[in-house]
């Protein structure tokens, strides 16, 4: 049995395992970072750390958020770096038994494909899990 | 089990530096020979590696050490002197035991080392001149009593001058010399320690015989007029001991100290970091509260965080000897292979700089030194025959300035030649020939730390190993300094390092661009200049597109942060701006922000990598309100937007400015009224004149004087352009003459006689003008002399005259257009 912090973005339900999650909260105020790539966010001062955001949007083919729209960040852990997630809403702590993790179907954009590690089909929806490397990859 | 390990490991860190100190002390010796000090001092190193290695059963560092050892009895008892070929083994047997180590670092035994050619060269030496049977007694004792001869010299040390204590207790405050004694302790404390005790006891056992140490020692002044002899031993005893002695109080200065894992200072530092973190926030809390005990406990927290920020700091600071001492090996081994003879001079050594950066330092360094004894020294008979002596030398200086530390590598050798490197440049086509011809000889030899750059004739083993000077630029760069180099033909070369003293915590300006806040270090910064860019005159001005300044008469690039960035936000024209003029390398250029703000000491956090290869920014900082702001890296935004183009381009347009100078001469500058100014071609300004303002008459509607018997038609130039000139009794006229017809223009001061470039006219321009620049900081009007003078005298012109003076005047008014 796997456990995955799950959370949306734009409705869609997304999942990263457990055990690489520092923390979830409230996004902070970022600085931007000119002339990086598309998904870097910008950087936050986490109590003092400084840590890159990464906004997962225009890696899944979405349009910006709004501004002024209140997002939440996933605080993930890569390699020795910290890195936050910029999501829309966190959800709940899911455990997914072995049985409904299903590879990705084939039919998945190839550019997103390494960003979901596997499809899991959950009472009610389908959780998409993330690669948390890939995804902070940027 | 662990307790051995911590044993060998100790044994290895103190062999280590006693191997390092035993380099430089054997080619010390071979220099001077005779030297008891330094044959002491080998032979006690050799003698304690011994000693400790048959006591952990390292049996082949014992071996070697041991034939090494008998080597060096001769050596002290005089039987054999100091030579190449003694030098020679004596350091083949240094880096046969230091591989040993190694084996026994990296693997916890002995490993496979052969020790045996460096046993074998070393008995064959040892075993030649001088009879074997004579020094075997002498060696034997040596050799056998590792521990009990040395343990009587400092048992019975303090043991003799223990009657005299009482009067010690007398003397005690005047006694000088205590920390001589205490170095002499903890040398015994130390030699007792590394064959039977752990490392922690050494701290013990210092602080402990210290203030025994000082009472034992302080009768020694005390003692001096009297014949008192017990004190006074060292140089009485048997020659044997004496110099052990001797050296012990040399180097005892490194056992008074204790050995700190790095770990424990890096995280201090960090610490350290984030206290001056808070401090910014507090600072900024207190002075926005107005509160005044709070503001006095902010400023008492602010000079406690920065004397601790300062005592981490040194914490983690090292004399530049430690590097420098693998040096004189360096160069020998060199020397002795290029066929060179260089001397070796070090200045500064105990200059000290943060551990870190000394250990980035240490390769640029050594392949600095390795350069000049290779390439920048000549063979002696070269020098010979260009009236030097024989022996080259290479000089080491390092030395604290501004907040940097400076560290020179300077050889007095053949120098560069910039030609040469110029012509090379070309060759290796990393520069066209246009490009090396417009370069002076100071930007030619910067072409030395082009990547792919190598100016020896041939790849040889020593210097060209593939690392040129490009990479030694980058290791310097990487730790935020710099590197330059200055050369003199046949006179010689310097390199000199600026290397920041830490590089954990540095100030900062804080500098908004685009709505966004970005650090740039204090280090790169000159001088700031603000800008109105609200007037259309701000200084700014273009060379073809890019943007330039003048600044105390040289044109400065320009390079909008907002631009270097892409955030420029369009219709943001016009706003004021600051002008922070940045060096960099060899470049100097004023870098365009919003604003500046404050200026800070960031603590610097490394950035992620994928935002470090952007290329723009060295790290990331917490501001004093939280803020998380970008550290500029100035070195690659320089090399990012002055690309070698955009400064040709500058160059190109300083050298025509001069070039345009030359054809312009000077130029009058007055006033006209109402603040103006205008500038004249002083070439065809025949005089000035003052004449009184009732001595004007009016002819046919015009303003004349009489003037040296004919009519001087006159031309009121405030009238002319626009404005009112003070009323006076007296005019002041610049008179034009052509032929035999004059005009007077009148102006109401004359300024000054400046040299004007006509490069840099603006095409700003009115009636009567031919355009506008800028003369000694103050706009100046270009004045349009033919039409002013027509003004005065419409037919001055059409008189024909066969040496026109106003033919190049034409040409260089028009040039402004």
């Amino acid at each position: 049995m796997s456990s995955f912090v799950t959370f949306t973005i734009e409705d869609r339900l997304y999942g990263v395992d457990v055990q690489r999650v520092q923390e979830a909260l409230r996004a902070h105020a970022r600085t931007r970072v000119p002339l990086s790539s598309e998904g870097v966010a910008g950087l936050v001062n986490l109590r003092g750390q400084v840590v890159l955001t990464v906004d997962l949007r225009p890696r899944l083919g979405l349009t910006p958020v709004a501004d002024g729209t209140e997002q939440m960040m996933v605080v993930v852990r890569v390699g020795g770096e910290t890195v936050s997630l910029l999501v829309d809403e966190i959800g709940d702590v899911v455990d997914v038994e072995p049985e409904s993790v299903e590879a990705p179907p084939d039919t998945l954009d190839p550019a997103i494909r390494p960003l979901i590690r596997s499809a899991c089909t959950l009472a009610d929806r389908l959780l998409l899990v993330l690669d948390v490397d890939e995804a902070a990859a940027a | 089990m662990e307790e051995i390990d911590d044993i060998v490991r100790e044994f290895l860190v103190e062999s280590y530096e006693n191997l390092d100190q035993l380099d430089r002390d054997l080619v010390a010796l071979e220099v001077t020979p005779g030297s008891r000090d330094l044959l002491s001092s080998v032979f006690r190193t050799i003698h304690t590696i011994k000693g400790t290695s048959g006591f952990l059963a390292f049996g082949r560092l014992e071996r070697v050490a041991h034939v090494g050892e008998n080597l060096l009895v001769d050596l002290r008892d005089g039987r054999r002197s100091m030579d190449q070929p003694t030098t020679d083994a004596l350091l083949l047997m240094v880096d046969t035991v230091r591989d040993v180590l190694g084996s026994i670092e990296r693997t916890g035994g002995e490993g496979d080392v052969d020790v045996d050619p460096a046993v074998a060269a070393i008995t064959r030496l040892h075993d030649e001149p001088v009879g074997a049977p004579s020094d075997e007694p002498v060696a034997e004792p040596a050799a056998a009593g590792t521990v009990p001869s040395d343990e009587p010299v400092p048992s019975d040390e303090p043991a003799d001058p223990a009657p005299a204590a009482p009067p010690a207790d007398e003397v005690a405050p005047t006694a000088p010399a205590p920390g001589r004694k205490a170095a002499i302790r903890p040398r015994s404390a130390a030699k007792k320690k590394s064959a039977d005790e752990p490392a922690v006891a050494e701290v013990t056992d210092v602080a402990t015989d210290l203030p025994a140490a000082e009472a034992v020692e302080a009768p020694e002044p005390a003692h001096e007029p009297t014949p008192a002899p017990a004190p006074v031993v060292p140089t009485q005893r048997v020659p044997e001991v004496a110099p052990l002695e001797d050296t012990g109080t040399l180097r005892g200065a490194a056992d008074s100290s204790i050995r700190v894992g790095v770990d424990l200072l890096d995280q201090l530092m960090r610490q350290v970091g984030e206290l001056v973190l808070a401090r910014n926030r507090i600072s900024r809390l207190a002075s926005a509260a107005e509160d005044v005990d709070l503001a006095r406990s902010a400023q008492q927290l602010n000079l406690i965080a920065s004397e601790l920020q300062e005592g981490v700091m040194r914490t983690r600071m090292q004399p530049i000897d430690h590097v420098w001492s693998k040096m004189p090996r360096v160069v020998r081994d060199l020397a002795a292979l290029c066929g060179r003879e260089v001397r070796l001079e070090m200045q500064g050594g105990d200059t000290e700089l943060d551990r870190g950066l000394l250990e980035a330092v240490k390769d640029p360094l050594t392949h600095l030194v390795r350069n000049a004894v290779d390439h920048g020294i000549e063979p002696p008979q070269d020098r010979v025959a260009a009236g030097k002596p024989a022996q080259g030398v290479l000089e080491l200086r390092a030395s604290h300035a501004g907040g940097q530390v400076s560290v020179e590598v300077r050889d007095d050798g053949r120098g560069i030649d910039p030609e040469i490197v110029g012509a090379k440049a070309v060759a290796k086509g990393l520069r066209t020939a246009d490009q090396v011809a417009a370069m002076s000889p100071g930007e030619l030899l910067q072409l030395l730390f082009l990547p792919g750059f190598s100016t020896a004739e041939t790849v040889t083993n020593v210097s060209g190993r593939g690392v040129g000077m490009d990479v030694v630029r980058t290791r310097i760069e990487a730790i935020g300094g710099t590197v330059d180099v200055e050369s003199t033909v046949g006179v010689g070369t310097v390199w000199r390092l600026r290397i920041p003293l830490t590089l954990a915590i540095m100030p900062s300006l804080t500098v908004e661009c685009a709505g966004d806040l970005y650090a740039l270090p204090q280090v790169h910064v000159v001088e700031l200049v603000a800008l109105d860019t609200q007037r259309p005159d701000s200084g700014i001005e273009y060379v073809h597109a890019a943007p330039v300044y003048r600044l105390r008469g040289e044109l400065l690039p320009l390079v909008s942060l907002a631009g270097v960035l892409g955030v420029d936000e369009p219709g943001r024209d016009g706003r004021s701006a600051v002008i922070a003029v940045v060096q960099s390398d060899q470049h100097r250029f004023g870098m365009l922000v919003d604003r500046v703000l404050t200026t800070e000491e960031i603590v610097v956090t490394p950035l992620a990598a994928r935002l470090k290869s952007i290329g723009v920014y060295s790290g990331a900082t917490v501001l004093g309100d939280g803020r998380v702001a970008l550290i500029l890296d100035v070195q690659a935004i320089a090399r990012r937007a002055i690309s070698r183009e955009s400064e040709l381009a500058a160059r190109t347009a300083q050298q025509e400015a001069a070039a345009a100078r030359t054809e312009v001469e000077q130029v009058l500058v007055a006033g006209i009224g109402g603040g103006r100014r205008v500038a004249m071609p002083l070439a065809s300004v025949a005089r000035l004149e003052h004449v009184r303002s009732e001595q004007v008459e009016l002819v046919g509607g015009r303003e004349v004087v009489q003037y040296r018997g004919t009519i001087l038609p006159l031309a009121r130039l405030d009238r002319l352009l626009g404005t009112y000139a003070r009323e006076s009794d007296e005019l002041l006229l610049v008179v034009y003459t052509r032929g035999t017809r004059s005009v007077g223009l009148v102006v109401e001061e004359i300024v000054d006689i400046v040299e004007d470039e006509v490069g840099r006219h603006s095409t700003i321009d009115d009636a009567g003008l031919t355009g506008s620049t800028v003369l000694g900081d103050k706009v100046t009007e270009l004045l349009d002399v033919r039409s002013a003078i027509v003004a005065a005298d419409r037919d001055f012109y059409s008189d024909p005259l066969a040496d026109d003076v106003f033919a190049g005047l034409d040409e260089l008014v028009g040039a402004g257009r």
